[in-house]
């Protein structure tokens, strides 16, 4: 089974911020978005079960490799990272016209991506990307299987889970459901330095002149602000049982919560 | 007049409108007001009739699509082509929908905007509509709280047309003082998208408010020392009228279903009170949480990062405190 798995670089959680222009500052040390690596540790499952391999395929500035050189470590076969200086501020409507167009350029049974990023939360890209590709969309799941010429997901509803069939090949967004990502070995570290990362510009994936990236953004960042502290919190040290109680209660009442 | 503003019901399992519809369905009419533009609700579904009344209690015009491959279909293919159809259908297209931030509203808003062509604002926590400005038309503006709430900012969309994504709570569903009308429509298929199939559908969670729609959470982490202990944190969610949340910790612990996991790889929540017991309050649960009104932290080890945030924090022995609080407040109930 041939495996692409989206995977997004972002800055370490609690760490991002936002730079003067208003974007997002990038100079921060960067990491796997969480969501993508349990859907690279499900993609690497499936392979040594079933054979076949893993591509990354990202978005990114050109500069930021050390994540996908760690998902090189935990297992993937090579990465293809599409960087473009117009791509500087690119929306979510550029991001899956870009990762759409990168796929159709690439060999693949099954797409994965991460529910959702730490840094834009958008979770809409792989929606995008499956219907311009006009490929089965699987959401949420907490299960894969393949099948023979398809796929079986279970997919996390509001009231529990439901079971999707479609055949390949199919995008598929996974959650942390999916099982622990594992840590690259030493022999993953060491291996990961030949592995080839292939550095794509937009004219390489058919969208020179085309409408996408920092200047075709379809939204614009137009304020931002610091909330206000919370203030500093009243504490409570080792109260007996009721008194916490009542302390609870109290502070409840206060803010009109009971 | 420009384009309307189209808020599309979400529907559960049962047939029924989500609360957030009726929040984004409120947010949408403000919209509308100050924009002078109309606002229109669509709900699409097996048996539409029930879920289209009930978002008409929130709009003037409600149009109802009968789509009966929603039985053994999943939803958001199926849900995008009958909208795509019916914006192609009537007389004027429109410019801006409003969707729930939940994952129907994400999958069925990522197909939107690309059969559409046009940009999201996702996890919207309020809406208004203001002039032009430098890079934008007169049109809404979204604000979001990004990076778990550490930084609050506005955007606009650069063209005339968007898709905003509102997030549960952020709003107050208000009823209009006479409900709206609902009109049947059969849109013809203009886009033909594959479409996924529904085996089975399993039913596991108990009812009860959604932890992203609950106004109290009451959360647990390590400290709760095991699932014997969410029964104590359920009861007190139980009293409060509100829903059990957790932290990674507990759910990889296994004690606790991941649908009530609260932060980075879960859920991100804005509830009016939560009480967390037995959760440090590391990064990762904190960018979940942070944005609560009121938060009260119940934990034994002074020095646990969730005391540097919280509003009440009470140092003690949780194993105690639950049973005295649920005593408290079942006395207080009378």
């Amino acid at each position: 089974m041939r495996i692409v798995v989206l995977v997004k670089p972002v800055p370490d959680p609690g760490e991002e911020r936002l730079g003067d222009d208003g974007r997002l500052d990038r100079s921060v040390t960067a990491v796997i978005n969480g969501n993508d690596e349990y859907v690279l540790e499900a993609a690497l499952k499936l392979v040594e079960a079933h054979g076949g391999e893993v591509t990354l395929l990202s978005m990114a500035p050109a500069g930021i490799t050390d994540p996908i050189r760690k998902a090189l470590a935990m297992g993937a076969t090579r990465a293809v990272l599409v960087s473009d200086p117009a791509l500087a501020g690119a929306c979510s409507w550029s991001t899956t016209q870009v990762l759409a167009a990168a796929l159709r350029t690439l060999e693949y049974d099954l797409v994965l991506a991460g529910a959702d990023t730490s840094d834009g939360g958008g979770g809409v890209v792989a929606a995008g990307v499956a219907t311009l590709l006009g490929l089965p969309y699987l959401s949420h799941a907490r299960r894969i299987e393949p099948l023979d010429g398809g796929v079986r997901v279970e997919r996390l509803s509001a009231a529990g889970h439901d079971v999707l069939e479609a055949t390949l090949p199919a995008v598929v967004v996974g959650t942390q459901l999916l099982g622990e990502p594992r840590y690259p070995s030493l022999r993953g570290i060491m291996g990961a330095r030949a592995k080839e990362i292939a550095v794509r510009t937009l004219a390489e994936i058919g969208l020179a002149d085309r409408p996408v990236g920092g200047a075709h953004a379809t939204t614009a960042l137009l304020a931002a602000r610091q909330p206000a502290p919370r203030g500093s919190g009243r504490v409570v040290r080792d109260p007996d049982p009721v008194a916490a109680a009542s302390a609870i209660v109290d502070f409840l009442v206060e803010r009109r919560a009971l | 007049m420009g384009g309307g503003i189209w808020v599309v019901g979400e529907v559960d399992a049962a047939g029924a409108l989500t609360k957030v519809s009726g929040e984004a369905a409120t947010a949408a009419r403000a919209l509308g007001d100050a924009g002078g533009r109309e606002v229109t609700g669509v709900v699409v579904a097996v048996e539409p009739d029930g879920a289209a009344a009930s978002l008409a209690a929130f709009l003037p015009t409600v149009l109802a699509v009968r789509a009966a491959e929603m039985a053994d279909r999943a939803a958001a293919a199926v849900v995008a082509a009958r909208i795509v159809a019916l914006a192609a259908a009537v007389q004027e297209r429109p410019a801006y929908f409003v969707l729930s931030a939940k994952p129907d509203g994400r999958d069925l808003a990522g197909m939107l905007s690309a059969l559409l062509e046009i940009g999201v604002l996702v996890n919207a926590t309020g809406l208004t509509w203001d002039a032009a400005a430098d890079s934008v038309p007169a049109g809404p503006r979204v604000e979001m709280q990004p990076f778990g709430g550490r930084v609050l900012t506005s955007s606009g969309f650069t063209g005339e047309r968007g898709i905003i994504l509102l997030r549960p709570n952020m709003v107050t569903a208000e009823p209009l003082a006479q409900p709206g009308s609902v009109e049947e429509c059969a849109p013809g298929e203009v886009v033909d998208l594959p479409l996924v199939r529904v085996i089975e559908r399993v039913i596991t969670e108990s009812p009860g408010p959604s932890i992203e729609e609950a106004r109290v959470i009451v959360a647990g982490g390590r400290g709760v020392g095991g699932p014997d202990g969410f029964a104590g944190l359920r009861e007190l969610a139980g009293l409060l009228g509100g829903a059990v949340g957790a932290s990674r910790a507990a759910v990889d612990a296994g004690w606790i279903d991941y649908a009530t996991q609260i932060g980075q790889t879960g859920k991100t929540v804005k509830p009016a009170v939560y009480l967390a017991f037995g959760v440090s309050g590391a990064i990762q649960h904190k960018v979940g949480m942070q944005t609560a009104e009121t938060i009260i932290a119940v934990d034994r080890d002074p020095d646990a990062p969730i005391g540097e945030f919280a509003d009440l924090f009470v140092i003690a022995d949780l194993a105690a405190v639950v049973p005295a609080l649920a005593a408290a407040l079942r006395a207080r109930a009378g």
